[in-house]
């Protein structure tokens, strides 16, 4: 079956950056409600030539062999890359796994993670593949949120946006 | 389960015409497989009996029930309260006792808020309120809907919620129930089968101790009723619940038992229509059982399907539906057990034990266990199936979970063990 195909087997046998490193700007704890998979998630902002980059994501995970792979894909993509650019790789990832199996992905701007389309036409399956890139989102809105104003999501135990880790437990839906 | 002597499973003539009335089995999944449905422990298939029932209510009688003086409305009553008798007699209780829910998660709510609402009631429902200091008890293998409405009353009312421990095999660890059931225990709720580890629970030990000191027992029967021949008033509980879905019976209605003496004294939970004796503009007073516990136009056709569903289920006999389950409980167990990177989370005989058989798959995720096999055309259940402290306490994340339906044979217990070797081939784990 598509699904499965041997680089996303790959990927999920070998997470690339698997591992939870320091120092880190913000990290989040998302779960997926319907299985209880889960993945804490780090990240840590840079500055390349004036503009800020997301210079490290790291994180730790227990789930499915789609989401260990999205994980590994998303490392693989994103870890060096200036925000805007982070910011249009997850809505390339998004559109893709939420096409119903419409968008093949560009493999230009997804690499590997063009292996994840088989998983759009599975939409039981899509909230596994998107596990670690909502908390990506997340994490980089924490790690870039104005200090003394913590984000008020629900759930959150918020704390300064700099210099301690920040956890959050919610539906990524 | 226990095996009832001269008691037959389904010969392989009665399962073709058990299949054959059920259309949905008829469809192909996945391009083109058989459909191999192992999941009715999260809802049944139906007969067309029972669709067949629903529509006539719907081009024949369909009016709101309890309302109205014309002929529809008087046939609908009729039907919604014949359904009401076959229920009730389906699991050897009164119909005045047989309140109709929308599932069992809402009557076990119903119970819980009722006892919330008796705060402010009048003093025959001072036995229902609970305080600081008072004790809830319920079991680490319950399913989160007869958990967390009971963590919930806790927190509304102050008390505090106990729970029975289980072993390493999924049985009740009743060892230390003298300590758990004391003067403090107001409420027992637990389930009689386990919709993850298929174990059945010995009820008269947790009723017993329960009558001992006072507390009401809340019996959860969703995955006993529509798997063995259950008689509620044997069992002495004070409350019980199931859903109507899981025993063929149409989505959207459930079932709350009650002893009358309670459900008299017990104020309502949803309060409108139906459900009142007078009303001004200030104040209403409630009706009698059971109406007082169905506000709102009632479910007639859904219950008009379940009476259908207890109608078919006793034609083919109870006994027999669950001697021909636990025969396919055997076998799946003896060919789970020739795996040895299958590891059962629950007892690994038919002893005491329901059809629902859950499983982790040595280096395969469940969800991916579940994912493969439905490419196959096999539908399981996979994750927690709403049991994440039973899953923390076997030491799983996640599981797989197949649950059988009076329409399963022996060739959907094959199909299910050489998908699982299929598993093994995509993980690329097969020997």
């Amino acid at each position: 079956m598509d699904l499965y195909a041997e680089l996303i087997l790959e990927h999920s046998k070998h997470p690339q950056g698997e591992g939870l490193r320091d120092p880190f700007d913000a990290e989040v704890h998302h779960v997926n409600t319907t299985c209880g998979d889960e993945v804490t998630l780090r990240v840590r902002l840079g500055e390349r030539d004036g503009v800020t980059t997301l210079e490290d994501i790291s994180f730790a995970s227990q789930g499915c062999a789609i989401s260990r792979a999205s994980a590994s894909v998303l490392h693989e993509l994103v870890s060096g890359l200036p925000l805007d650019e982070v910011e249009s790789t997850y809505e390339a990832m998004h559109g893709m796994l939420t096409s119903r199996g419409k968008d093949p992905g560009s493999e230009e701007v997804l690499g590997d993670g063009v292996a994840l389309a088989g998983v759009a036409k599975y939409p039981s399956r899509v909230k596994c593949a998107l596990l670690s890139w909502m908390a990506l989102t997340d994490a980089l809105a924490r790690a870039t949120a104005v200090p003394t104003a913590p984000v008020p999501t629900a759930g959150a135990t918020a704390g300064p946006a700099t210099g301690s880790p920040v956890a959050v437990k919610e539906d990524p839906r | 389960m226990t095996t009832v002597t001269g008691v037959q499973p389904f010969t392989d003539d009665e399962l073709a015409t058990i299949r054959a009335d059920v259309p949905i089995l008829g469809r192909t999944v996945r391009d083109g497989h058989r459909l191999v449905y192992l999941d009715s422990g999260a809802t049944s298939q139906k007969p067309r009996q029972v669709l067949e029932a629903e529509r006539a209510y719907y081009e024949q009688h369909n009016a709101a029930v309890h309302r109205g003086a014309h002929q529809l409305a008087e046939e609908a009553t009729d039907a919604y309260e014949e359904a009401r008798a076959a229920v009730a007699s389906f699991v050897g209780v009164n119909d005045s006792e047989v309140v109709f829910t929308k599932n069992a998660t809402e009557s076990l709510n119903l119970v819980a808020y009722a006892m919330s609402n008796a705060v402010t009631a009048g003093p025959e429902a001072r036995r229902f309120v609970l305080a600081p200091g008072d004790e809830v008890l319920v079991t680490e293998m319950e399913h989160h809907a007869n958990l967390v409405p009971w963590q919930q009353l806790c927190r509304r009312s102050g008390a505090t919620l106990r729970w029975v421990p289980m072993t390493d095999e999924g049985r009740l660890d009743l060892s230390t129930l003298d300590s758990l059931i004391t003067e403090r225990t107001r409420v027992v709720a637990f389930t009689q089968a386990s919709n993850v580890l298929g174990t059945i629970n010995p009820v008269a030990p947790l009723v017993s101790r329960a009558k001992a000191v006072g507390a009401l027992v809340v019996l959860d029967v969703c995955q006993s009723v529509p798997h063995q021949p259950v008689d509620l008033a044997a069992l002495d509980v004070d409350f019980a619940a199931f859903s109507g879905h899981k025993m063929l019976g149409p989505l959207g209605v459930g079932v709350l038992w009650g002893r009358s003496e309670l459900l008299e004294a017990m104020p309502p939970f949803i309060t409108g229509g139906s459900m009142i004796g007078s009303v001004t503009m200030g104040d209403a007073t409630f009706t009698a059982p059971p109406q007082r516990f169905e506000a709102g136009v009632p479910v007639a056709a859904q219950a008009v399907g379940l009476h259908a569903a207890v109608d078919y289920l006793s034609a083919l006999g109870m006994d027999r539906v669950a001697e021909h389950e636990r025969r396919l409980t055997a076998l799946l167990l003896e060919g789970l057990a020739e795996l040895p990177w299958v590891r059962v989370v629950g007892p690994t005989s038919t002893v005491d034990r329901g059809g629902a058989v859950s499983f982790a798959v040595d280096g395969v995720h469940a969800h991916d266990v579940g994912q493969v096999l439905d490419d196959q055309g096999i539908a399981v259940r996979v994750g927690h199936h709403c049991a994440e402290p039973l899953h923390r306490r076997m030491g799983v994340v996640a599981t797989t979970r197949a649950s059988f339906g009076p329409y399963n044979g022996e060739d959907d217990v094959r199909a299910l063990l050489a998908g699982l070797q299929q598993v093994r081939k995509v993980f690329g784990l097969a020997a």
